[in-house]
């Protein structure tokens, strides 16, 4: 791209300006920094609420918190991690890149993808609303059951269950409309000669969590209208004495919920080779086996739920069924990690902060993955069930497997995004602060659950005190060098040292092609794959 | 999904030779669209229909200690003299009722096919009439098909004036059938407010 082809792009770039151009943009790179904005404000607002929740457990006792308010900052804090911080970041890639990577001119649907967008910041205020509205007197704050909803508690709540469902509405909306977005650009936007088997993994990896977004949001939309329905006009779904069974809400609820843990993860899985490739100079090891096992991490995730709550009570052969069949993911899961490894084998690698976070990745998140096949087996987990244990595992997949990934497709891809590069030295800082604390903070978590603290509690025995302590010393730690994040992406954003086309020696694919910055409209004639 | 991409793919081509590739492609995308809306409802429906699969699920196998809550007929079969299984009671009062109640032994043991009767008490501590409905539940699940129960208090709501004590029968009988590895089982009612 020489660039004239650039000054005749930018001609073309005629769109509102001011806030009109954000409100009514179908640009998929508009849409795209949009919902990595708002994953990033939201990142802050949920961690927020987890600091507080860790100054509280700093000692044994109550100091800082009313125990109800402790309950409503951990549901909350868990609903817009994983709604409004994880998946926007992900579904924001997606709109970034997707179209570059396949050599589309946009996403398929470029007007939905505006309103899938703008239905967040609206689900983002009926959130967090109901902690306002208790300030002013009027009901008694948000949604105290945690993100899971579980019934019969949450029949009884207050008004921030009624808020939290509405939400969880809006937000599963907005998630069935971008993946219908992303699969209908996925089969029909893609540049002439590129099959399937020739997409970017991270094109392949979203593929598939939007099939299951399709497939499970509506599941859990049913669960919490069920819930309304039992709470205001008299049905009796998970009422026993009307002849419902609270359980059937657990099974209903992690239907949608485990496969949601690979709607998280998968697109992390897909665009981590791509980093490793460009990294270790290398073509990506096991193209096809990666494509498989994708396929059959997203089959096996629809039928193994009922391992959230093996406790609950199940005749030992569906206890057996689930535990086998979970403990099957790991086979795949396996395989990826296998392909990870062997393309960084014998490569020319160099550590550029996106690679850092790439192979920190693969260690923290395999932690996730082990502490997983610990928690499937059904002996185990009757002791670690509701423990810390699981608090330190599930962080390990989500903040280090989702959030640490992402960091990583941040630094990879903000070059391109800007057009200029981030400070490397503030960059890799960032890394290791945020490695170093997160283990800090979680390692500790383990132990205190193999010790048997239960989560979800804001009080706990003096046995506990020095682990916790620990860990809320190092979640304050983890939670401020994220401003160091923030720092590099908006000085970076602002200016810096040019960044090329490719932007990374070993880059390869159709968006390292396009100018850095991209320009407002792009590959307006289809490029040719051969 | 990837075969029935490319089929329509050369049949929408065959269709529309007249229209702009710009028309095509949207064309193309809203037939996909179409067919993914049907997905979405699709699996809003399935959301609705787990419930009574839910429900069925669980009286053939007695997942979630489900029992029938019906009158079971008479035992026929004989009584097996040769093993004794212990039937413990548990009892809980759901919040709203008001009520103490409680079983008057804490566990029976019994030969399986013979019939027994258990006597729960129940109490209203309130002022004013309430009716409850006892919801029972077996642990282990496996066993719940084998307790048959011939007469009992969870059949139908049960009305308490204010301060009247009750005495309310249970009569059963485990099945002959039951697992030889089962010589334990808990039965447990829970006593909810009747939903009106």
């Amino acid at each position: 791209m020489s660039t004239t082809t650039v000054a005749h792009h930018e001609e073309h770039a005629d769109h509102p300006s001011g806030i009109m151009r954000w409100l009514t943009t179908t640009n998929h790179k508009d849409i795209g920094t949009m919902y990595l904005t708002f994953s990033l404000i939201m990142f802050f607002i949920g961690g927020s609420m987890i600091l507080a929740i860790r100054a509280e457990l700093f000692q044994p006792g109550l100091q800082l918190l009313n125990p109800e308010f402790f309950n409503q900052l951990i549901g909350v804090h868990a609903l817009i991690m994983i709604f409004a911080a994880l998946m926007p970041a992900a579904t924001g890639f997606a709109n970034w890149m997707i179209p570059l990577q396949i050599g589309a001119p946009d996403m398929a649907l470029p007007r939905l993808n505006n309103w899938g967008f703008w239905l967040l910041p609206p689900s983002a205020i009926l959130l967090t609303l109901p902690f306002t509205l208790a300030l002013f007197g009027i009901g008694d704050g948000a949604l105290a059951t945690g993100w899971t909803f579980y019934p019969p508690l949450s029949v009884q709540g207050g008004i921030g269950v009624d808020f939290a469902i509405f939400a969880v509405h809006l937000l599963g909306i907005s998630s069935v409309l971008g993946s219908i977005n992303i699969i209908v650009t996925l089969f029909n936007m893609r540049a002439p000669g590129m099959t399937l088997m020739k997409m970017p993994m991270f094109a392949w990896g979203w593929l598939i969590t939007a099939f299951l977004l399709v497939a499970t949001i509506p599941v859990l939309a049913g669960a919490v209208t069920m819930l309304l329905t039992d709470r205001h006009f008299g049905t009796h779904f998970f009422d026993a004495a009307g002849g419902g069974d609270p359980i059937m809400f657990q099974h209903l609820f992690w239907f949608f919920g485990h496969p949601e843990v690979y709607i998280l993860l998968l697109p992390v899985w897909g665009f981590i080779p791509q980093i490793l490739e460009t990294f270790s100079r290398k073509p990506m090891y096991g193209y096809k086996a990666q494509v498989y096992s994708l396929w059959a991490i997203g089959a096996l995730a629809v039928v193994v739920w009922a391992h959230h709550f093996f406790t609950a009570g199940m005749p030992v052969p569906a206890l057996l069924y689930f535990m086998y069949s979970t403990m099957a993911i790991s086979l795949p899961l396996a395989v990826l990690f296998f392909c990870w490894i062997k393309t960084m084998w014998k490569g020319s690698m160099s550590f550029e902060t996106p690679m850092l976070f790439a192979v920190g990745w693969i260690i923290l998140f395999g932690i996730g993955g082990l502490t997983g096949l610990v928690l499937a087996d059904v002996a185990a987990d009757a002791q670690y069930h509701n423990s810390y244990f699981v608090v330190a595992h599930f962080h390990y997949t989500l903040f280090a497997g989702g959030i640490m990934g992402i960091m990583a497709g941040t630094y990879y891809w903000l070059p391109k995004m800007t057009g200029h590069m981030y400070s490397e030295k503030l960059g890799k800082l960032h890394f290791w602060l945020t490695a170093i604390s997160f283990n800090l903070t979680f390692i500790p978590q383990f132990f205190l659950g193999l010790a048997g603290m239960p989560r979800r509690i804001p009080d706990y025995a003096l046995q506990f005190a020095e682990f916790n302590m620990i860990s809320s010393i190092a979640a304050f730690v983890l939670g401020f060098s994220q401003l160091l994040f923030v720092y590099n992406i908006v000085s970076c954003a602002r200016g810096g040292k040019k960044a090329t086309d490719q932007v990374w020696e070993g880059a390869k694919g159709l968006e390292w092609t396009l100018p850095s910055p991209p320009p407002y409209h792009s590959f307006t004639e289809q490029p040719i794959i051969k | 999904m990837v075969c029935s991409v490319n089929v329509y793919n050369m049949a929408s081509l065959k269709e529309t030779d007249a229209l702009t590739a710009k028309q095509q492609i949207d064309l193309k995308n809203k037939k996909l669209v179409r067919k993914l809306i049907w997905v979405v409802i699709g699996s809003s429906l399935f959301a609705f229909a787990l419930v009574p699969l839910y429900g069925v699920l669980c009286t053939l196998t007695g997942l979630n200690g489900k029992t029938n809550n019906t009158a079971a007929v008479l035992s026929t079969a004989k009584v097996d003299n040769s093993r004794w299984v212990n039937v413990q009671f548990t009892t809980n009062v759901m919040p709203g009722l008001g009520w103490n109640f409680y079983p008057k032994q804490a566990s029976i043991k019994l030969h399986p096919g013979k019939i027994e009767t258990v006597i729960f008490i129940a109490k209203n501590t309130t002022n004013e009439v309430v009716i409850g409905r006892a919801v029972p539940s077996i642990t282990p699940g496996i066993a719940a098909a084998n307790l048959k129960k011939i007469e009992c208090f969870c059949f139908v709501n049960q009305s308490l004036k204010p301060g009247e004590e009750k005495e309310m029968p249970l009569r059963f009988f485990v099945s002959p059938e039951l697992p030889k590895d089962i010589s334990d089982m808990t039965l447990s009612y829970a006593f909810f407010p009747a939903v009106k």
